[in-house]
């Protein structure tokens, strides 16, 4: 089990040669056909014959090829075509083309260089150590700092020419370290020496950022497989390779997976089995004594970090979801009440615990989240499972697990289906906000009921018209919000622009926040004006604020303002999606009168003047383009509850009137 | 006898390697075979056809190995020196 053979996936069936063969006599070649013989532990020669097949594909609608050239001051021709089979293992299509021999400089700064008119997606910088001028000095530290500086500017320079002409991301990579010392552990701490400026190179690369840059730690892929693999003194004084030809496989799989998380095609979900994977045994044949899981037994502590393994991708931002073969109260018991569990119920986001197939499962998990089939990842000690996955479904991530369960994190992680290049401060806020959202689930079941939950909440909703602050977000929600979203209008960042400025329009975003933190904005309304009526063109919520009222309080804001525009009535549609059914009555619950209902939409109206403000355990803060709308609703309310107030104090005034002579 | 038989095995192999390598179903390994005679067997030709011999045979090559054959028949002696 070696890194080098990329041991998470399976090893190819002794007729790989023949379907491979058969594939290239093909017109066209299937998609699918390609991406499973690509999802193999495939060496060498067999990425070489399996290349040759993949120009032939038909993509579908949508899937597009990337072009792609490696410049390097190395040979690349073994490079390309390991990069042409691996690209479809991870949901990419290459058309790779090297640049000639160790002219990475003159075709990145000569604009009309081949590689320039090539219009590349994808420029792969493949160099390593000596590509640079990082001739060794030690014990010179001036001229060693300015020997790693000056080679990280030949870098930049050479990522700015391609990213300013063509807007092509651009791979770079860290150095692989040599192998053997000078001076032996000394080398790591005096300048100078090629250690050093190859690892002085390294941290400066990593410590830069620049448009459309994306690194590829090099130096960190062939430290895990073990320097003096990587080096090959042999390949490179016959053919000026950079590395040793077995490492190819593992060079293209590290590269591609880079290349399809700046795509954005990296996984989102991980759905994981529970007998066997997350613990040892058959919960429903053992029970929860009888289960191998905690502290203290070899066997029972490797599940343990199974569980830490999820729980750390939870923490980056990562869905979890459960997929087994189970009675789903026996299996949610162990969540609940098992006292060695690290995973907790409010930790999974999916829970499919039932006797169906898995591939059937992973659609509904799927389905559930609102994402694609492509986006999962299955973990499961089954072999059996994992091959129906994989034949129904191509596109799930899959890793191969060994017998001993000390070995699935490893499997999991080397795989890379989580590959990130960035990790923003929104990434960060998203896996807050599910840790929030387990919180509110917890409060919920202190409280005793509702009501008093959402008020213990303390939500404060803020309002305001769109602007250009917000107009990025606004159009991202508009466009992706599919669930609670009355009509699917979807608008251009263009359009919501026009919006802020149109007189007639009432453009409305709206943030929540509560004691648990900050939800972000999470709602959207756009009111137009027309004759005597105003008109809800689209009102759509993030699902992650369903059930807080918030709508009510947004009505409350609409009908106020509508009243300030002198019309009579605010007019509300619900236009059918495959999507929304949950909002087909949103306008009833809300109030509105039906005027006429047919299969694909339903049209409502509400009486502006004789509506009352909703009291709603929400309070509303304004910017200062609607402090006016903000202060009469809250006005009205506290009118409301003034009045309400008066009215129980008269009650109780006249019932102690009632019961006074009693007393007497 | 053990010599010999072995030595078919590698040319059956080797036979199924220049194929692939060459993308040609017509070669045939035999001893007298020179990178003169195949189509793509030029330098690169040759170090994709070393890597896909030393990967099959899980041996492998030092530079002067690789530069010193001059035909296919002393690729074999060559194998059968390092499988002994």
């Amino acid at each position: 089990m070696k890194l080098k053979d990329l041991p998470w996936l399976p090893m190819p069936a002794d007729d790989f040669r023949t379907r491979v063969r058969a594939l290239r006599q093909d017109e066209t070649v299937d998609e699918a056909e390609v991406r499973k013989l690509a999802t193999l532990a495939l060496k060498q020669p067999q990425l070489e014959l399996l290349a040759k097949a993949v120009p032939k594909v038909k993509l579908a609608a949508g899937t597009n090829w990337l072009k792609l050239s490696v410049l390097s001051n190395a040979t690349v021709d073994l490079m390309l075509p390991a990069i042409v089979a691996t690209a479809p293992r991870h949901g990419i299509w290459i058309d790779a083309k090297g640049a000639p021999f160790n002219s990475f400089i003159s075709e990145a700064l000569n604009a009309e260089s081949e590689t320039h008119s090539r219009c590349n997606d994808v420029i792969v910088l493949a160099l390593d150590y000596r590509a640079f001028d990082l001739s060794p000095c030690p014990g010179n530290a001036e001229r060693s700092e300015e020997l790693a500086r000056t080679a990280l500017q030949t870098v930049l320079q050479l990522v700015q020419a391609f990213q300013a002409t063509n807007g092509a991301i651009v791979v770079v990579q860290t150095l692989a370290p040599p192998v053997h010392t000078l001076f032996g552990s000394l080398d790591a701490q005096l300048p100078g020496t090629q250690l050093w400026l190859v690892e002085r190179f390294n941290t400066l690369l990593r410590s830069t950022q620049a448009p459309g840059m994306v690194l590829f730690d090099l130096a960190h892929l062939a430290a895990s497989v073990g320097l003096d693999h990587w080096h090959d003194p042999v390949q490179w004084n016959i053919g000026k390779f950079q590395c040793s030809h077995e490492m190819l496989p593992l060079y293209a799989d590290g590269l591609c997976r880079t290349i399809m998380a700046a795509k954005g095609k990296a996984k989102k979900c991980l759905v994981l089995d529970l007998d066997n994977t997350l613990w040892g045994g058959v919960i429903g044949d053992d029970g929860m004594t009888g289960i191998v899981l905690g502290q203290g037994d070899a066997v029972g502590e490797a599940y343990l970090a199974v569980q830490r393994t999820a729980l750390a991708l939870r923490e980056r931002g990562i869905v979890l979801a459960v997929s087994s073969k189970n009675d789903e109260v026996v299996a949610r018991q162990v969540f609940r009440e098992h006292p060695e569990m690290l995973l907790r119920e409010e930790h999974i986001a999916v829970f499919q615990a039932n006797w169906k197939d898995k591939a059937s499962n992973l659609r509904a998990i799927a389905d559930t989240l609102n994402i694609d089939v492509s986006a999962l990842v299955f973990l499961d000690d089954n072999p059996a499972e994992r091959q129906q996955v994989r034949l129904a479904l191509p596109e799930v991530g899959v890793p191969e697990l060994p017998a001993a369960p000390e070995f699935y994190p490893a499997m999991l992680l080397a795989a890379g289906y989580f590959e990130s290049v960035q990790f923003t401060a929104e990434d960060r806020l998203r896996a807050a906000q599910y840790q929030e959202n387990a919180a509110r689930t917890v409060a919920l079941g202190a409280a005793s009921d509702m009501g008093a939950y959402l008020e213990s909440l303390n939500m404060v909703a803020h309002v305001s018209r769109f602007d250009e602050a917000g107009r990025a977000r606004i159009t991202q929600l508009i466009n992706k919000t599919n669930q609670f979203n009355l009509t699917t209008h979807r608008y251009s960042e263009a359009e919501v622009a026009a919006f802020e400025t149109n007189p007639a329009v009432l453009g409305l975003q709206v943030r929540l926040q509560d004691r648990f933190g900050d939800n972000g904005m999470i709602s959207v309304v756009i009111c137009k004006r027309e004759h005597d009526s105003v008109f809800i063109d689209t009102w759509l919520m993030s699902c992650r604020v369903l059930n807080r009222r918030l709508e009510e309080q947004i009505l409350n804001v609409l009908r106020v303002w509508a009243h300030a525009q002198g019309v009579r009535r605010l007019v509300g549609k619900y236009r059918t999606s495959p999507k929304n059914k949950m909002v087909k009555d949103h306008y009833r619950k809300l109030g509105f009168t039906l005027v006429n209902e047919t299969e694909e939409s339903s049209l409502w109206e509400l009486n502006v003047a004789d509506h009352e403000t909703l009291a709603v355990p929400i309070t509303l803060s304004a910017g200062p383009d609607l402090e006016d709308i903000v202060q009469e609703v809250t006005a009205a309310r506290t009118k409301a509850i003034i009045d309400d107030v008066t009215r129980q104090v008269t009650a109780l005034h006249v019932a102690s009137h009632t019961v006074q002579p009693v007393i007497e | 006898m053990t010599t010999e038989i072995n030595a078919l095995t590698i040319y059956a192999t080797l036979t199924e390697i220049l194929r692939d390598t060459f993308d040609n179903d017509e070669l045939e390994a035999t001893p007298e075979l020179t990178a003169a005679h195949v189509e793509g067997w030029d330098s690169m030709g040759n170090v994709r056809l070393f890597l896909s011999i030393e990967q099959e045979f899980g041996v492998r090559f030092n530079a002067s190995e690789i530069s010193g054959i001059k035909n296919v028949g002393e690729l074999v002696t060559l194998l059968q020196k390092k499988n002994t």
